[in-house]
């Protein structure tokens, strides 16, 4: 029972980052932008996250800087594809090597340093509830962040009429335009929000899944994030389905390993990369080929005058 | 015109002498790096080192270095865009640059490249690495020791030699303790990824795993094990102040002597290929503060530092019983020989686990 509370507790930890993450740049995408520099836009709100924990004590003020962080990384990424309509996709690679770099830079006087890390609910009383209580209960904020995030991004884009502009956006951007809608302003909003998200998630890894400041530390975890998307279909619900996946493959392979299983590591460690494939394939051949993801997306828009 | 012309270019010859001249003054020496300098661990010692290079002879060297280095094609463009700068003495650290180094070695036979962990060597390749396997076994006594469940955990970054050597070290050296103790093994397959370090620790002590070791880079498995009140060892560098009641103690890489020696033979003239393949004894890495422990398990760590350094203990001394239940055959006399422990692909006896590929 304990181990299986462990292991749920670790699984959720490992996933928060990613739903993060993914969630924003779901609402990004939908709005008709591809933003590839999800990893730059992370390892910078990691560095900024951590440098505000450490100056103030506070996670909270430390969140609030990886945001702010990740904000402003995805105003650089608006203006070059959106301001000047630069390619996206070359943008959003040199934004994630631009992140890793400056990330380097920002965080050097701080690795080493030490923080006290996100607290951990205890409610007397649900927290203390055998097996769901420290799951549903116990979590540090980041968690329960993360799930109203996505629930709040689903309520926006299928049940308000501004969700439904800025999917329109990321559909048609010329109908758009021409039913009179800021079609560049919607996507500005819309990547400044993936980028808030980006710097949140890059500020959960320093702040509370190990509590130190490396560089380098976001290890590829924007590239997953990227991928959850297209595994979702760029629908919320199954983001957090795609997240909580892979978090459970990985925490559980290396379980597996623990228990010597006498599966080839290497094999377990592909495991989660291999579900997404598979689960990818299953899902394109379920809706008989045809593609869901926005139909601007990754197009560039200039409005004629 | 044309008087200006040769005017120009005549300037232009002088200038670019000149420079070529004062560049001459200093020889100037390069490294590539895996991770960040910041990484705390591989890239951190190696960067330290050549700190103290630079403290040394700076007044004859000029130091470069590229960091994030990834294995791989990009490597080679790294070492070569490091030759084209002019830099003679090539340091590559990683196992993964092995081949591109060589390659590029192959290029350039006047400029000389030393590649750390490596066994592929050319008139102009060196290649050194440490007998990390050493400390693993003081680690493996100290564990088996202080360990109350009589489980170890051990984070493995890739099944390679230069790890599972460490592996069976630190499990041989557990069993003269504990016959009985068992290791549970979970391979990370990166050398550097944070978060993943803190789930397999995590993984470990939830399987009852109460002393940790580690063969990747970052602190956080130290951070886990302090955040979970068990015992833990530093990989590469000082971690203490990751688990100041943590640490059992953690292998150094010192890799500044090496890099001193090797410099200085090149400013000599008398640099050749070679293999260097230390230990304790001729100080490749050394073993930090003994902590958290009682006297008697101190004492016990420190008797077997020395007598490794006197060459009166070998970690892997015959017979060595392999997980077939069949003895390992002896090439070294008294002790399995260098070779054997270089190319090591097979678990010892008590293992209870499959290596990866085999």
């Amino acid at each position: 029972m304990e181990l299986i509370e462990a292991i749920v507790l670790a699984v959720l930890a490992a996933s928060t980052p990613l739903l993060i993450a993914a969630t924003g740049e779901l609402v990004t995408e939908r709005s008709g932008v591809l933003n590839l520099g999800v990893e730059g836009m992370m390892i910078v709100g990691a560095a900024c996250g951590f440098a505000g924990a450490w100056l103030t004590g506070s996670v909270f003020v430390g969140a609030l800087f990886g945001i702010v962080a990740g904000t402003m990384m995805s105003l650089i990424f608006a203006l070059m594809t959106l301001g000047l309509a630069v390619n996206q996709v070359a943008t959003g690679l040199a934004l994630t090597i631009l992140g890793v770099g400056l990330s380097g830079l920002i965080g050097a006087g701080f690795v080493g340093e030490r923080i006290t890390p996100a607290v951990h609910l205890a409610i007397p009383g649900l927290t203390d509830i055998p097996l769901v209580g420290r799951v549903l209960f116990g979590e540090d904020g980041f968690v329960y962040v993360s799930i109203a995030l996505v629930i709040g991004v689903w309520w926006f884009l299928y049940r308000t009429r501004a969700g439904l502009i800025l999917r329109a956006c990321g559909d048609n951007h010329v109908s758009a335009h021409a039913l009179g809608y800021p079609v560049l302003r919607i996507r500005t909003f819309a990547v400044m929000f993936g980028g808030a998200c980006a710097g949140l998630a890059g500020a959960y890894l320093p702040l509370a899944y190990t509590p130190f400041f490396i560089p380098g530390m976001t290890a590829g975890r924007g590239w997953i994030a990227l991928a959850l998307v297209v595994f979702s279909s760029w629908r919320p619900g199954r983001l957090v389905i795609g997240a909580y996946l892979f978090g459970a493959v990985t925490i559980l392979q290396l379980h597996a390993q623990g228990w010597g299983i006498g599966i080839p590591s290497q094999f377990m460690s592909a495991l989660p990369y291999l579900a997404t494939v598979i689960v990818l394939v299953l899902l394109s051949r379920a809706r008989s080929g045809g593609s869901t993801a926005p139909a601007a997306l990754g197009t560039v828009f200039v409005p004629d005058r | 015109m044309r008087k200006s012309f040769l005017a120009l270019a005549t300037g232009l010859l002088l200038a670019g002498s000149v420079s070529a001249a004062s560049a001459a003054d200093k020889l100037k020496v390069g490294f590539i790096y895996l991770g960040p300098i910041g990484d705390l661990g591989w890239t951190y010692q190696h960067d330290l080192a050549r700190q103290a290079l630079v403290k040394e002879l700076g007044d004859q060297i000029e130091t470069t270095y590229l960091e994030n280095v990834p294995e791989g094609p990009d490597a080679e463009r790294s070492i070569e865009q490091l030759v084209r700068a002019g830099n003679k003495l090539i340091f590559t650290t990683s196992f993964g640059y092995m081949d591109p180094t060589l390659k590029v070695a192959k290029k350039y036979p006047n400029v000389h490249f030393e590649h750390a962990t490596g066994y592929k060597r050319n008139p102009n390749m060196s290649t050194y690495s440490a007998k990390w396997w050493q400390g693993r076994y003081i680690q493996g006594l100290i564990a088996a020791k202080m360990s109350k469940s009589g489980v170890l955990g051990y984070i493995g970054s890739f099944p390679i030699p230069e790890v599972v050597s460490g592996i069976n070290a630190t499990m041989l050296a557990a069993q003269t303790i504990n016959p009985n103790i068992k290791v549970k093994i979970i391979w990370a397959n990166t050398w550097f990824d944070p978060g993943k370090e803190a789930d397999a620790a995590k993984a470990l002590i939830d399987q009852g795993a109460d002393v940790i070791m580690q063969h990747t880079d970052s602190p956080a498995a130290m951070q886990i094990a302090s955040e979970r009140g068990k015992l833990a060892f530093g990989q590469d560098s000082e971690m203490i102040k990751f688990g100041p009641k943590t640490q059992l103690t953690s292998i150094l890489d010192t890799w500044g002597p090496y890099y001193i020696e090797r410099v200085k033979a090149e400013l000599a003239g008398t640099w050749k290929s070679q293999d260097s393949w230390g230990g304790l004894d001729s100080h490749m890495f050394a073993m930090a503060p003994y902590t958290n422990m009682p006297d008697d398990v101190k004492k016990l760590a420190e008797d077997a530092q020395a007598a490794i350094i006197a060459g009166k203990l070998h970690p892997f001394k015959c017979p060595i019983i392999g997980q077939d239940g069949k003895p390992v055959e002896c090439k070294g006399g008294d002790h399995l020989d260098d070779g054997q422990i270089l190319g090591m692909n097979f678990y010892v006896k008590g293992i209870d686990d499959k290596l990866p590929g085999k």
